[in-house]
């Protein structure tokens, strides 16, 4: 049976098996393969994307489970004429390396510092914990502190 | 300005449609490699392209794989800074696998290159593949050797060819003397009479001129690229989506496959029921390899799902009772009765009878590790017509065009490999660790259509190239003073054992110790676990061994670490101001909490010294903590020090993943770890906080993306000593319950 979302704010209908996870859909049959495949059971965060605005670990997230809803990746992120603010930190502060979990890394940070604009410190760790085997934490931890002091600019 | 010592060949002609192309060519033999080598007197080895476009756009072409190091940013300012370009006016192409246009260039040689190549390229090297009419390069990126080979000797030197070349141009076009002229930001000026022309203008007449024998490079001071922390330009791809890895490779009526190999190593395919999978939706074979069996669908999870489901009937396996174990207690005995081949003799490093009571003694430990890298193994083959295309990840494009022309038995002539980006190396994609491209290649003989392979987590952390696991035994006399007279150092050798460096090996030490003896014992037994290089190779575990025991030799003396160091270090000055550097940035001296510790180590490796300090704590549940790292760097010179600086930033974070986590581990001649759960990685959580901090120093350039892992280990187990008075000798910390601190 066919099963509906919106990608991107493009609507897409796709027909496989209901339990395909949302990573694959994605990858193989709508060739968006800026989400990145990496460990396969949810523990590095590497297929983050927003499914209704909620950071998901798709790579076993069923595709039925997100029938119905309004997916963003990586490639949807940005605005019309300006990266999203958790993109352009992670150009300002060189973020970066091999660059292979960034896509589920920015995700992550872009959908948590959506709910929690300024954390602390226990409450970002808590909430990203995505892997990277470069190990571009510093970077990482920096980038997300001049988005969320921005942030701070804004409301003050 | 300094004149160019090592020489090379300069090659250079005219593009079609205009325009200037140059390149730095050099031959095996006048890097005064190794004799045996079968290369041809006249094979050459390209390191280097540079075009000029009449459009005035320079593209330096880089023929190293970017694995997120920045080398394709770091070389490109290299030229650019030599040739006087416009930043902003050059672009970055990698290299392909192989270079067709070559013949028809002018090519000079003189002199002999004074520089050696790493053992580690030698050994990689394949000589049959460098003649100039197919190939454009070694393109091996490791040991830390691309912008101290190809950007040193290649970049720098063609840069400032090719601005000799325009500025001659523009004198001759301006009948003035070239000493009038001055190139600056893409462009030729004759001051005097207010002329100028652009790059673009004169790359096609200065095509027509002979590259100079040797060109002049510049001095440091009147860098204006080199030095600057220039933004990486491929991270703006990396930040949406657009970046493409291997994995990432579309192709027309391409089809996916997943692979299951023999869990048990050395064991093979003995039936595999694939009736199972009649009517299963887009399955659409199962293809069998050596060692291996694959299903391949239109679709990667429908091709797992069904490798997974499959029932696959394995040999038996002469391996499979090899077990972490059984290695452990192999090791014991290879210590107390193997036969030491000696790496190193200084002095009489003998023991005499009666000093037993001014002896230390100590043994350590580290395991087998993954490289893991983020992007699994996975490669694209599609072989038709007796041509071959191959699109994957790769430290070494030409090193896997020669593994792809193996497996599919067609020359290297019929295979072409398209550079993509890396999801990180580490080691892992290097040309003798290819098992991904020779099974794609496998695999795509036996189907119709491009196939990509793509591996499971499970499957790239069971069926890779390991870091060897080690034990070292120490034992050290101390003389007056508490000073060692001899050091003693025995280590288990599974297989890997190259020489990785010819300035510096990795287990020597820079202490002024007058009666030294190392050596290792090798593995009398046939070692089923492959071994492989891991970012720093041998540095990684020598440095842990080495580090710890002085620290050790320092405590049991009743001295402090980093006094003992320096007193030990006064003919090693630059050690000493590294070491020096890293306790003056994490407060050697200064008071700390209970629980808190802090311990430093230093170590030398692809030409560059790093010393990094560690503070950790220690909490009443035994909970570790590593809350600050601070490192002081010795690489000689900076090219780019944003990129240098997240390249020590990355490699303290990598190596801290193995100090408190990473194990492999064998049972029943198989890989029991298989994701991220099992093996652990260091994330935002307990990542420290870092500092970095260049030394100046008149040294020659050095290395980056790897010598920010050989102090870590030590640094971390020497802090929790000072923390707990607990000395960890086994790597990783993980399984060990650490003690609280005493109470004071």
């Amino acid at each position: 049976m066919p099963i509906q979302m919106v990608v991107n704010g493009e609507p897409v209908e796709v027909d496989v098996e209901p339990e395909m996870p949302l990573l694959w859909v994605l990858r193989n049959e709508l060739g968006l393969t800026g989400t990145k495949f990496a460990c396969g059971i949810a523990a590095c965060g590497a297929c983050t994307m927003h499914v209704d605005g909620v950071a998901i670990r798709t790579c076993v997230l069923p595709v039925s489970a997100a029938a119905g809803k309004t997916i963003t990746t990586i490639e949807g992120l940005a605005g019309t004429n300006e990266l999203h603010p958790v993109q352009q930190a992670w150009i300002d502060h060189q973020v970066p390396q091999c660059g292979y979990c960034q896509s589920g890394m920015i995700m992550a940070v872009a959908a948590f510092l959506g709910t929690n604009p300024d954390p602390n410190d226990e409450e970002l760790e808590a909430a990203v914990s995505n892997i990277c085997r470069c190990g571009t934490y510093q970077r990482v931890r920096a980038a997300i502190r001049s988005v969320a002091s921005a942030a701070h600019e804004d409301d003050g | 300005m300094a004149k160019v010592s090592r020489r090379g060949f300069l090659i250079t002609g005219g593009l079609v449609g205009g325009g200037l192309v140059l390149g730095y060519a050099v031959t095996p033999l006048r890097l005064g490699m190794t004799p045996d080598a079968d290369a041809a007197g006249g094979d050459l080895w390209l390191t280097t392209w540079i075009r000029i476009s009449p459009d005035n756009w320079v593209t330096v072409l880089v023929p190293h794989a970017e694995m997120g190091q920045g080398v394709h940013t770091a070389l490109p300012m290299m030229a650019a800074e030599e040739m006087e370009a416009d930043w902003s006016r050059v672009r970055m192409e990698q290299a392909p696998a192989e270079d067709l246009y070559l013949n028809e260039y002018l090519v000079r040689g003189f002199g002999k290159l004074d520089q050696r190549l790493p053992g580690f390229l030698k050994r990689q090297v394949d000589y049959a593949a460098l003649k100039v009419a197919d190939v454009l390069n070694v393109q091996t990126t490791g040991g830390s050797s691309s912008v101290r080979f190809t950007g040193h000797m290649g970049m720098r030197t063609s840069g400032a060819a090719a601005k000799h070349m325009l500025v001659r141009a523009a004198a001759d076009r301006w009948g003035v003397p070239a000493a009038e002229c001055l190139a600056r930001l893409s462009q030729v000026r004759h001051d005097a009479s207010g002329r100028s022309a652009s790059f673009g203008e004169l790359a096609s007449e200065a095509s027509l001129y002979d590259p100079p024998s040797s060109p002049v490079l510049k001095s440091k001071s009147d860098y204006s690229i080199c030095g600057l922390p220039i933004p990486r330009i491929d991270i703006p791809s990396k930040v949406d989506g657009r970046a493409e890895y291997g994995i990432d490779v579309r192709l027309p009526e391409m089809r996916y496959a997943a692979i299951r190999h023999s869990p048990v190593f050395g064991a093979h395919v003995l039936a595999a029921d694939d009736s199972t999978l009649a009517g299963s939706r887009g399955i659409e074979s199962v293809v069998r390899i050596p060692g291996a069996v694959a299903v391949v669908a239109d679709n990667f999870w429908r091709a797992r799902k069904a490798a997974d489901e499959l029932p696959v009937e394995w040999t038996d396996s002469p391996h499979k009772a090899f077990s972490s174990e059984r290695l452990s207690a192999e090791f014991e005995e290879m210590l107390d009765d193997g036969r030491v081949r000696t790496d190193q003799r200084r002095g009489n490093p003998d023991l005499p009878g009666g000093t037993e009571s001014f002896l230390v003694e100590a043994e350590y430990d580290v395991p087998f590790l993954a490289h893991a890298t983020m992007e699994p193994m996975s490669c694209t083959a599609w072989l038709r017509d007796g041509k071959l295309d191959v699109w994957t990840g790769t430290q070494d494009p030409v090193a896997a065009r020669a593994t792809a022309a193996k497996a599919a038995g067609i020359r290297e002539l019929h295979v072409t490999v398209h550079p993509v980006q890396l999801g990180g190396g580490f080691g892992r994609r290097l040309p003798a660790n290819l098992n991904y491209v020779t099974e794609a290649v496998q695999l795509a003989a036996q189907v119709p259509y491009p196939v990509k392979v793509i591996w499971t987590r499970e499957e790239d952390m069971r069926h890779g190239y390991y870091r060897p696991a080690v034990r070292s035994r120490h034992v050290a006399l101390l003389g007056m003073a508490g000073s060692p007279d001899t050091w003693r150092h025995t280590y288990t050798d599974i297989g890997l054992n190259e020489l990785v460096e010819t300035t510096f090996l990795s287990y020597s030490i820079p202490y002024s110790i007058p009666n030294q003896r190392i050596g290792h014992i090798k593995y009398p037994r046939d070692m089923p676990v492959p071994a492989s290089p891991w970012r720093s190779v041998e540095h990684s575990y020598h440095g842990f061994f080495i580090e710890s025991f002085i620290d050790e030799l320092a405590h049991e003396t009743g001295q402090d670490p980093l006094a003992y160091r320096l007193q030990l270090l006064r003919e090693a000055p630059r050690f000493a101001a590294a070491l020096e550097k890293a306790a003056e940035m994490i407060d050697w001296h200064g008071s700390r909490p209970h629980g808190h510790g802090h311990g430093i180590a230093v170590k030398e490796s692809f030409g560059s010294i790093v010393a990094e300090a560690a503070e950790v704590s220690v909490g009443s549940g035994g909970d570790l903590r590593v809350h600050r790292v601070c490192a002081a760097v010795d690489c000689g010179e900076v090219i780019n020090p944003d990129i240098a600086r997240a390249q020590i930033e990355g490699g303290i974070n990598f190596a801290l993943s193995a100090v408190l986590y990473g194990e492999i581990t064998i049972e029943a001649g198989r890989v029991v770890q298989g994701n991220f759960p099992d093996y652990r990685m260091v994330t935002l959580r307990d990542a420290p906080d870092i500092q970095v901090e260049f030394l100046e120093s008149r040294a020659s350039i050095g290395g980056i993306g790897e010598v920010g892992v050989p102090p870590l280990a030590p640094a971390v187990t020497n802090a929790i000593f000072v923390a707990t008075g607990q000395r960890i000798r086994s790597l990783p910390i993980g399984g060990q319950t650490l003690k609280p601190a005493p109470r004071a």
